[in-house]
């Protein structure tokens, strides 16, 4: 313990004559960097977090958005497949429908048509089987005539006609 | 020959104080073995948990410093 | 103390000595104290001000230190002080920035360490406790006496344990400062201590010196930590006086 001003003697934190001094010292440097902290150091920081957490808001916001507008167009997709299909369903059924009727009308034309023509045969046939008969009572008449004839039996055509007449009625057609 | 004896005591309490060191790292050795016994119980819960280790560590430690401090005393200041 | 004739002093690196010679140590002289705080403050700007200069979103590597220290301490007074002591964040910071880099720039080699004083660690803790107790009588008037009255105990209980409740209140800013001066000054004590049994053991001197290296990196952590406790202390007596119900 030579030099007293160089050599501790005790503690020398205990020595009170340098109390003052520290304190002050430690104050000014307390002071001071509070005040750059809270001036300066800490607002910007706090701003660059709070940018960082607006920017990643923001970034899932927008995945968020990009996600719906996705969904939003699959969904329309979806919608337009199904409207085209019931689209394509209803043509198919017009068509469809369409062609029922024109087959429709053409089956009832042929249908008219084919018993027009039955009918206009049937008429034919029938006026056929009217000339046919009416020859038979003429070629009747006429052989009745012509036998008459040869047995030299005169009859007047009046009755001639009248007798055949009556026996063709008579006998039917057979 | 007074002041050696006062000197004495002095150096034969700062060891004694001393002792109160291995008191506090007896505490501290507690806290820090029923952390990690309840850390390992449930891990899950002991990251929420550090601070009040390392105020109990605090509170622990600073009966050993006191204990050092005293120490200190006898040899520098009294 | 001597050895083969050398002498170990622990304590003379915590001696204040003016800076520009003379023996005067009045109030206003520039002393070592005032050269390592004004070094700590300005390795707390550099750190909060410099690294955080380029404000970008991605951040550079000094720019995430200063990010994930803010957001450290940030985060510890809202957990442990509450959402309404998030106003009081700038000096907390202030308090750990400070006490931080003091506590590692006394770790270079022939630095003073400013925190190892008690006239320091004092005027820290006294601020805390002084503007702590006024805050909760300003906030609480007369109900933040309700702290030392345990309603949970049973009634003849209650005045002793007040009486606990009051000592221990009172001792917080001794505990506060003297832990940390304390923590500080052994540390660098025994390093000194250590470092002159380098000198006195002559051909066995890298064994102190090994020791020396393990309690430099003991020391580094301490001096962390009892950054991270000085500040964790002063959210939890400022908890106390924003929310005396126990």
């Amino acid at each position: 313990m030579a030099d007293p001003a160089q050599d501790a003697v005790g503690m020398p934190q205990l020595d009170f004559t340098t109390f003052p001094n520290q304190i002050f010292w430690l104050i000014v440097a307390m002071i001071a960097l509070y005040l750059i902290l809270s001036r300066v150091a800490l607002p910007q920081i706090s701003a660059v977090l709070a940018d960082r957490r607006g920017a990643i808001t923001n970034d899932i916001a927008a995945a968020e958005e990009a996600k719906q507008k996705a969904a939003a167009a699959e969904e329309a997709y979806h919608k337009a497949l199904a409207n085209a299909r019931a689209e394509a369903g209803r043509i198919v059924d017009q068509a469809r429908a369409e062609i029922q009727q024109e087959l429709d009308v053409q089956m009832a034309k042929a249908e008219a048509e084919i018993a027009a023509r039955s009918a206009e045969s049937e008429k034919r046939i029938r006026e056929i089987r009217e000339s046919a008969m009416d020859m038979v009572a003429e070629v009747a008449k006429d052989t009745t005539r012509e036998v008459l004839g040869v047995f030299d039996v005169k009859a007047d055509a009046r009755t001639v006609n009248a007798a055949v007449t009556a026996r063709l009625k008579q006998g039917g057609t057979a | 020959m007074e002041g050696d004896l006062v000197q004495m005591g002095a150096y034969i309490g700062a060891g004694l104080a001393c002792l109160g060191m291995g008191g506090a790292g007896i505490g501290v050795g507690h806290v820090a073995g029923n952390y990690l016994a309840g850390a390992l119980r449930n891990p899950s819960a002991a990251p929420g948990q550090t601070a009040f280790l390392f105020i109990g560590i605090a509170f622990a430690e600073a009966l050993g410093i006191f204990s050092f401090l005293v120490a200190l005393l006898l040899m520098f200041a009294v | 103390m001597a050895e083969n004739g050398i002498v170990i002093k622990p304590m003379d690196q915590f001696i204040v000595k003016p800076l520009f010679g003379g023996d005067m140590v009045s109030w206003y002289t520039p002393t070592n104290v005032t050269l390592w705080m004004a070094l700590t403050v300005l390795a707390a700007t550099a750190m909060m001000v410099y690294g955080s200069r380029g404000r970008a979103v991605v951040p550079t590597r000094a720019q995430s230190v200063a990010e994930l220290t803010y957001s450290f301490i940030y985060k510890m007074v809202e957990d442990v002080a509450g959402r309404d002591a998030v106003r009081f964040f700038p000096y907390i910071m202030t308090v750990f920035l400070f006490v931080l880099f003091a506590n590692l720039l006394g770790l270079i080699p022939f630095a003073f360490t400013t925190t190892s004083h008690i006239a320091v660690t004092a005027v820290l803790a006294l601020t805390v406790f002084i503007s702590v107790t006024a805050l909760g009588f300003i906030l609480h008037g007369t109900k933040f006496l309700k702290l030392f009255w345990v309603d949970s105990a049973p009634l003849p209980l209650r005045p002793v344990l007040a009486l606990i409740e009051v000592i221990s209140y009172f001792v917080r800013p001794v505990s506060h400062s003297i832990r940390l001066a304390g923590a500080m000054m052994a540390g660098h004590a025994v390093a000194k201590v250590f470092a002159g049994f380098a000198a006195a053991l002559g051909a066995a001197f890298f064994l102190p010196i090994l020791a020396v290296t393990a309690l430099y990196a003991l020391e580094l952590l301490v001096a962390v930590i009892q950054a991270y406790v000085f500040t964790i202390l002063t959210c939890v007596y400022l908890k106390d006086a924003l929310h005396p119900a126990h």
